[in-house]
């Protein structure tokens, strides 16, 4: 039986201790030991997305990340986007896309697209959708997802800038 | 599935890694982005007894140039490759290649060293580092040593590294002003592994080709190198004919793996689009280069 191994880290802004197995996926450490069941488990080999949370500002398979890995680091789940400003922003503009239907891939959805209209404040829809194919929705058919995408984007555009996009 | 159990130790050291790899031999394995090891854990495909997380070693991590190579540290992540602005002035293919490396949230963790060592016949950088002619830094008990790329893919997930031994960096030699350089790959879905890919390395004399290196990904147990149809471009214009030749010469010269939903000849025509269309391209970009050329 491999050792427990201690770790600190903070989740949504809260800092937690953990003991785990190694192997334990950080995703199985969010959903079983702190009971934070937003973000989902799909194909736990890193395929669908479901899982996808953020460790340090970047996007992550919660899947292929080991709890283990993750001491030190700042731990962002769809528990914590209602704090943020730009993830209210994709919340609000999914429900009125109807960006969701079963809602298992909405968690990731807003992860990845909370990374993208960080860090890509001009992607074009093309780029919108290369970006979020990571992520698998098996009921939208994705129009709507990438629509209300598209929509946060463009609001978030500077004003000189908006017309000339 | 969940992995089976390991033991996980982070060294804060190289030589820590070394050490830990040397005593417990092919029982343990490096840990780097985990995004292939991880999901092959999952599944049950690999049993380790111990990873050796070497991610707190950010002097792993550098992407600078070191007199004539472009150096990528093992750690630097596909986002990294992607981010970097010496990347795209001196190794331009791995920015070519880079956005069909699987999907975002799988770069931001997955690294350059890794997909190395994974070796995987379908992975990207293995393709990219062989068509570059590039070398493999790699430390061991006995000190370091280097690789050349051509050298270095034995078979089906297997290189030359030794079981003690770590991939530090890999050297690209700089891009010339008469390079040309192209990427393209056929999948099924975005982000998947591709069922054939192709990484072009032109140099020209002017309106001839000086050397050409074609590389292949997804056609044989290792990234593969077409070396009799090369030396067919080689010293030739690029022109119609020389393309048609280029695509003779390729029917003839590679023999590819069938996978479980295309036989080795689907492969085979599908490498002859790749070729054609990289050449094409590259056709274009010197036409506009030159215009008087035809």
């Amino acid at each position: 039986m491999a050792d427990q191994q201690t770790i600190h880290l903070h989740v949504n802004g809260q800092a937690h201790t953990g003991n785990v197995a190694p192997r334990t996926h950080l995703i199985d450490w969010i959903r079983e030991d702190l009971g934070l069941k937003g973000s989902h488990l799909g194909c736990e080999h890193g395929v669908c997305g479901a899982c996808t949370v953020m460790v340090d500002g970047r996007i992550v398979r919660g899947c292929l990340t080991l709890a283990v890995q993750t001491d030190g680091c700042e731990v962002l789940t769809v528990e914590g986007l209602g704090a943020l400003e730009p993830a209210r922003a994709l919340q609000q503009a999914f429900v009125r896309h109807n960006a969701l239907q079963c809602g298992f891939c909405t968690a990731g959805m807003l992860m990845a697209a909370l990374e993208l209209v960080q860090n890509k404040p001009y992607a074009t829809r093309a780029e919108v959708r290369e970006w979020m194919s990571g992520n698998y929705c098996r009921c939208t058919g994705y129009h709507a997802i990438v629509d209300a995408v598209c929509e946060v984007l463009a609001q978030q555009m500077p004003e000189p800038a908006k017309g000339a996009a | 599935m969940k992995s089976p159990e390991f033991d996980y130790v982070k060294v804060r050291t190289l030589e820590q890694a070394i050490a830990l790899l040397h005593a417990n031999g092919d029982e343990a394995r490096i840990l780097a982005g985990g995004q292939s090891l991880l999901a092959a854990l999952n599944m049950r495909l690999s049993e380790p007894s111990l990873l050796i997380d070497i991610g707190g070693l950010s002097v792993l991590r550098a992407i600078a140039v070191h007199g004539a190579f472009l150096r990528i540290g093992a750690l630097a992540t596909h986002t990294d490759i992607e981010n970097s602005s010496l990347v795209a002035q001196h190794a331009p293919l791995l920015s070519l290649a880079v956005g069909r490396i699987a999907h975002r949230a799988i770069r931001n963790a997955g690294t350059f060293g890794g997909s190395i060592a994974n070796a995987d016949p379908a992975a990207e950088w293995p393709c990219c580092l062989l068509a570059l002619d590039g070398w493999v830094l790699v430390r061991g008990p006995a000190g370091e040593r280097r690789i050349a790329a051509a050298d270095f893919f034995t078979g089906l997930y297997t290189t030359a590294l030794a079981d003690d031994e770590i991939l530090l960096a890999c050297d690209l030699p700089l891009a010339q002003r008469d390079d040309w350089f192209g990427f393209d790959e056929l999948a099924r879905r975005s982000g998947d592994y591709a069922i054939c890919g192709l990484a072009v390395a032109l140099r020209f004399s002017g309106s001839v080709v000086q050397s050409a290196h074609l590389s292949w990904l997804g056609l044989a147990s290792t990234p593969l190198r077409s070396r009799r149809t090369e030396a067919l471009l080689a010293g030739q214009p690029l022109d119609a004919a020389t393309l048609q030749g280029v695509t003779d010469a390729l029917l003839a010269e590679l023999d590819p793996i069938a996978d479980l939903t295309h036989t080795g000849a689907t492969k085979r025509h599908l490498a002859t689009v790749l070729a054609r269309r990289l050449l094409e391209q590259a056709l274009a970009t010197r036409q506009g280069l030159q215009p008087g050329m035809h």
